[in-house]
């Protein structure tokens, strides 16, 4: 039945790239977060009015961001193809893509933090300092527990963005469903092979949707 | 316990400099409960701030409890911040921690151990009257309970002063009340001074010992709430106190009032242990004239009762001229007002 729906789809090249996709995907998603949150603090922290208000620093932290959000993902790929290949070895597989897909996401992902962290209040930060809180316990026992769904949220949001860039990193030999469905469906005219690798793909960003959905949702008391 | 010496305090924006306080010297006594009060932007926010030094003084020097907190930084600075607590309007307490969480977290900062800081947060609990809340989360409770939150939260680290940022101008009147009669309790039980800041003169009248009035970033008038109450020397002095002593509809029918009656239209202030004496018995029995009373008013504070009595008096000007005599011999201030 299957077999005679999508006679092209070669099951066990599926999975494989299936894996690669998840496998890439939640690299990436790891490194963004933690990325991500470490330049969107140092934004927040060197930012008017805050605890370590520096402008210098902070205009060239915000120029590196604005300038990584700027380029189209396709672009910064091939951009960053000498930087993979002096970090992995290679141009080719999933390990090669991760420079290039955290290199697009996490700055993306700051701007997000840097959102919420503004968002926590004013005046909680002045009581913990009334309290005689070090900017370190601010940091860790206040401004990031306090926007932690915000922060969340935003990593749902950029986990979506980055399973569509590795189905483009895949376009330039990265291997998963993206370069499957170009490679195979596209290609050599195989529709159902496309059609299939799409599905995948759809149920990888439900799962993410519904994780992140249930996770703000538990931690979020406000 | 607080000694503040010429302190000045300039913050400089774009659109140029802005001096919120000017010149202010105050000494607040140990155990005492201090209020100050002043219209929104009269630098009051700023003043209290620099109790703390959350707000660093441009000149002068801020001490609390023997420490010159103006000389100190780092982590000299956080190390006396833990012997002042605050409470805020907004109450500032984290939405992400539970009232036992949020009450320990200054006792994390200070360091104390898991175990005792358990204890401690459970003796806090009893003395703000949150028992049985202890798991909910802010946004479970209502504003007075959220405040109460605070206030265990700035009594956590055994302070020496709390200060108190317009504390209750969040609060309904009748949470306003019980959030009072918690603070005066704590200052009670506790000896610990009280500084606050509010725009509400029932809030001073009601707990405060001490005012100061200010304006323009300056302290216009200080002094016993009491004597401030009965004196008033400055124009918005005067105001703060009428505010509660005479609301405008009450005003407006005295003036009708006064019109439509002829006689003199006197007010009697009492001060403390005259508010029980039997004063208009006494005028009617022993001088020949009429005695109309118009409104009466006692109000307490934490000196003793203070009241106002509005009446009119009718009968031969010599012997109304005498009647006043006699109740100014009693004590109590006689001042006739005139009709213009």
């Amino acid at each position: 039945m299957i077999e005679s729906l999508f006679p092209n789809v070669n099951w066990e090249s599926m999975w494989e790239a299936t894996v690669q996709t998840a496998y890439m995907t939640a690299i990436s998603v790891l490194a963004t977060f933690i990325l991500g949150i470490l330049l969107g603090l140092l934004l927040f922290l060197t930012g008017r009015g805050n605890i370590w208000e520096n402008k210098f620093v902070n205009s060239i932290i915000a120029g590196i961001v604005n300038l990584f959000r700027s380029i189209p993902f396709i672009i910064l790929i091939i951009l960053l193809i000498p930087l993979s290949v002096y970090i992995i070895g290679t141009m080719l597989g999933a390990n090669a893509a991760l420079p290039a897909l955290i290199a697009g996401a996490a700055p993306f992902y700051a701007r997000m933090v840097e959102i919420a962290l503004r968002e926590v209040d004013k005046g909680v930060i002045e009581a913990s300092q009334s309290m005689g809180a070090s900017n370190g316990e601010i940091i860790f026992k206040v401004l990031l527990p306090e926007a932690m769904p915000a922060l969340i949220s935003g990593i749902t949001v950029t986990a979506i963005a980055l399973v569509s860039y590795t189905a483009m990193a895949g376009v330039v030999g990265a291997g998963g469903l993206g370069n499957l469905a170009y490679l195979e469906g596209f290609q050599r005219n195989n529709p159902d092979v496309t059609l299939v690798a799409t599905v995948l793909i759809l149920v990888i960003v439900a799962i993410l949707q519904i994780a992140g959905d249930v996770a703000t949702r538990v931690i979020d008391k406000r | 316990m607080i000694e503040l010496k010429g302190i000045n305090k300039t913050f400089f924006s774009k659109s140029g400099k802005v001096q919120a306080v000017k010149d202010v010297n105050l000494s607040i006594k140990k155990g005492e409960i201090f209020g100050v009060i002043g219209y929104s932007g009269a630098g009051k926010s700023t003043l209290i701030r620099m109790l703390n030094l959350l707000e660093r003084p441009t000149d002068g020097t801020v001490t609390v409890a023997g420490n010159n907190l103006s000389s100190l930084k780092g982590k000299d600075l956080r190390a006396a911040r833990q012997e002042i607590g605050m409470i805020f309007q907004h109450f500032n307490i984290l939405w992400s921690r539970t009232v036992r969480d949020n009450i320990a977290f200054p006792l994390e900062i200070s360091g104390v151990s898991k175990e005792k800081r358990m204890k401690r947060v459970d003796e806090l609990i009893k003395l703000v009257g949150l028992e049985g809340r202890e798991a909910a989360y802010p946004s479970q409770l209502s504003g007075g309970q959220k405040q109460r939150v605070g206030i265990a939260r700035a009594l956590a680290n055994n302070p020496k002063v709390l200060l108190c940022d317009e504390a209750t101008s969040a609060l309904d009147p009748k949470t306003t009340d019980s959030i009072l009669e918690l603070l005066t309790e704590i200052n009670q039980k506790l000896g610990l001074t009280i500084v606050l800041i509010t725009h509400e003169m029932h809030v001073i009248r009601k707990i405060c010992h001490r005012v100061a009035v200010m304006e323009n970033g300056r302290v216009v008038e200080k002094g016993s709430v009491l004597e401030v109450f009965h004196h008033p020397q400055e124009e918005i002095t005067k105001d703060f106190v009428n505010q509660l002593s005479e609301p405008e509809e009450m005003k407006e029918s005295i003036a009708h009032l006064a019109v439509s009656q002829d006689g003199e239209l006197v007010q009697f202030t009492f001060l403390k242990g005259k508010t029980g004496s039997p004063l208009v018995t006494e005028l009617i029995r022993q001088f020949d004239i009429e005695v109309n009373i118009i409104q009466g008013k006692i109000s307490h504070t934490q000196d003793g009762p203070y009241g106002k009595l509005s009446v009119f008096l009718k009968g031969e000007p010599a012997v109304i001229e005498s009647a006043l005599k006699y109740v100014r011999e009693q004590g109590v201030e006689a001042e006739v007002i005139t009709n213009d």
